[in-house]
């Protein structure tokens, strides 16, 4: 199974060396060469280093013939654009994206796309964990 | 008219200035501190500060009002695709402008259903295929509706279709509309005979290029 990860940060390199183990194919996207040293030494799955918006970079880690794509740079807008290229273009079966607000995590997750908003995990996390303190009391 | 111009840079502020002087009402939204402070002498309460692709943001300029024209001008085409998109699906706005700064990024606003855009490069570009006779296609005209678009060729001599007949032609991907020959036009019919030095007119595809490329031009 062919895997892309576009954004190689602490999130995505994780995911990214994660899926490595469990033996997928996994090919890294990210703009800076320098983010190629969070997959660490033992990295021998691909890299290629371009804007996740350009379509030529996502062709050349090969988007046409991956099996699911990770998005997950820095910016939400440009998530949002990625996923839907990998979705309406290129019809790759799973597009998991990482959004940070919360408002457009509910509006692109209404539209099909398969959002995963940490903002919203903290921030229920958190109010959940002060209810347990109030019972527990 | 209320309009929303998202982005205050050079195109933002003056888009949202004229639009001031034509007498409609506009809410600038501008994302930058420094560049707010700078347009808020001059816009007043007319001006906002804050990120234009945020929906409280987008909502406090008024846009659920609704807003009849939300411009999306800022330096970031992701931004202008979502604001183009968030405006469009979830505010169900009716016209939606937005601003193309990298023109690799065209074939992106139309994957997400944003028809109208403009791009300054595009258009210089356009501006210098008709200043500059190059003996290339200039781009007449797109019909995006249609998928088609109308160019413009001046047959090369030497060109396979000079001195040929339209109908001899193997165009498939093409069809001829006019023909230009020392300032009068015809139509281009079957039996139209093409010289060296003709401007043609034809309609295309887009990208479906190389037929005529092939037999008009001398590659």
């Amino acid at each position: 199974m062919r895997a892309i990860v576009v954004g190689c940060g602490r999130v995505g390199s994780t995911v990214a060396k994660t899926l490595a183990e469990e033996g997928w194919d996994v090919t890294a996207v990210d703009e800076s060469e320098s983010a190629l040293a969070r997959l660490g030494e033992r990295w021998r799955g691909g890299f290629v280093i371009g804007h996740g918006m350009d379509v030529a970079t996502l062709r050349q880690a090969g988007i046409e013939n991956a099996d699911a794509l990770v998005v997950a740079t820095d910016g939400d807008n440009t998530n949002i654009v990625v996923a839907q290229i990998a979705q309406k273009m290129f019809d790759v079966d799973t597009v998991v994206v990482r959004l940070l607000d919360p408002a457009r995590a509910d509006f692109y997750a209404g539209r099909g796309l398969d959002v995963v908003c940490p903002t919203k995990t903290a921030y229920e996390t958190l109010t959940e964990r002060v209810r347990a303190a109030r019972v527990r009391s | 008219m209320f309009a929303i111009v998202a982005g205050g840079g050079k195109v933002g502020a003056t888009v949202a200035r004229t639009l001031l002087r034509r007498g409609h009402e506009v809410t600038l939204v501008e994302q930058r501190a420094d560049r707010y402070e700078r347009l808020e002498q001059e816009f007043e309460h007319q001006i906002q500060l804050g990120d234009a692709t945020e929906m409280f943001v987008l909502e406090r300029a008024g846009i659920a009002r609704p807003a009849e024209i939300v411009i999306a001008v800022t330096g970031d085409d992701e931004d202008n695709l979502v604001i183009g998109q968030l405006s469009r699906e979830k505010y169900e706005v009716e016209r939606v402008i937005a601003r193309v700064n990298d023109p690799r990024n065209q074939q992106l606003f139309d994957l997400l259903e944003i028809p109208q855009t403009v791009s300054a490069t595009q258009m210089v570009l356009g501006l210098i295929e008709h200043e500059v006779p190059a003996h290339e296609l200039i781009h007449l005209l797109e019909l995006k509706k249609e998928n088609l678009e109308i160019v413009e060729v001046e047959i090369e001599p030497g060109a396979p279709a000079a001195g040929k007949r339209v109908d001899e032609l193997a165009l498939e991907d093409a069809r001829l509309i006019s023909v230009l020959r020392d300032g009068k036009a015809e139509i281009a019919v079957g039996s139209t005979k093409l010289q060296a030095g003709d401007q043609v007119l034809a309609i295309l595809e887009p990208g479906r290029e190389d037929d005529l490329r092939r037999l008009l031009l001398k590659r």
